[in-house]
């Protein structure tokens, strides 16, 4: 089955692409995506602690199924609003 | 066009028009936030950042925290936006307005809002700085959990 990977920030700078479409064997979870993921891309996998995973987008688990055409997105750390109490923390 | 409660957007935010958007004649109150790129981080002279977001998974996550600011503070509306794309210095990344009856419930909403954003929006921000560019990464975004969720409900109180 086909599904389309999605993947952000440093992520997408890893794997050199934000948007890839896979063939994967049926069944599937989110866990088997990752896993051929970090096969093709061996530095994705630092990430596999720290990431969220969506699917659809809506966030989902690792152990969440997947299916013929389904959106399935890893994202890492975020980091949006403004300045970033956590590291400025560990600045100081 | 109507103002929605919540956007990701790249074009320059606008405080005020939230303000009307949550305003109404039973307020005593309305409190807002702006988030802004500075110039220093981390000892580092910033030249400006770059925001990247899942942008659906972003509005959906920013709706939540509204639902959950406009429980948790039951009478407010709380509305956020927040920009994406290349952002130089001074410019607002983000705005929030809370509106309520009473200010302590506009401040504590507006508060928990950003707090929340902070770990749940799928957005990210790359810091171009003198001398190289860097993702920042902040916390491992996970709606469900509660500690999380209970920590920001407690700075927002406190």
């Amino acid at each position: 089955m086909r599904v389309t990977v999605r993947l952000f920030a440093r992520l997408r700078d890893l794997a050199g692409s934000g948007e890839l479409v896979r063939d994967v064997a049926a069944p599937a979870d989110v866990k088997t995506i990752w896993r051929s993921l970090v096969a093709e891309f061996p530095a994705l996998a630092d990430y596999e602690r720290s990431m969220s995973v969506a699917v659809n987008t809506d966030y989902s688990r690792m152990d969440a199924a997947v299916h013929e055409g389904d959106e399935v997105a890893f994202l890492p750390p975020v980091s949006g609003g403004s300045g970033n109490r956590e590291i400025d923390e560990l600045a100081n | 066009m109507a103002v929605p409660a919540v956007a990701v957007t790249p074009a320059r935010l606008d405080l005020q028009a939230l303000v009307e958007l949550v305003s109404s004649e039973g307020d005593g109150a309305v409190a807002s936030f702006t988030g802004i790129v500075r110039d220093r981080n981390l000892g580092r002279r910033v030249l400006h950042l770059e925001y990247e977001a899942y942008e659906p998974l972003a509005i959906k996550a920013l709706a939540r925290i509204v639902d959950e600011a406009q429980q948790a503070w039951p009478g407010t509306r709380v509305a956020l936006h927040h920009r994406v794309g290349r952002l130089e210095i001074g410019e607002a990344s983000i705005v929030i307005a809370a509106a309520s009856p009473h200010r302590a419930d506009a401040f504590a909403a507006c508060r928990y809002a950003i707090e929340r954003v902070k770990q749940i929006v799928p957005i990210w921000k790359r810091e171009h700085f003198e001398g190289g560019d860097v993702w920042l990464e902040g916390a491992t975004a996970d709606p469900e959990d509660r500690a999380a969720r209970e920590l920001a409900y407690k700075t927002a109180c406190a």
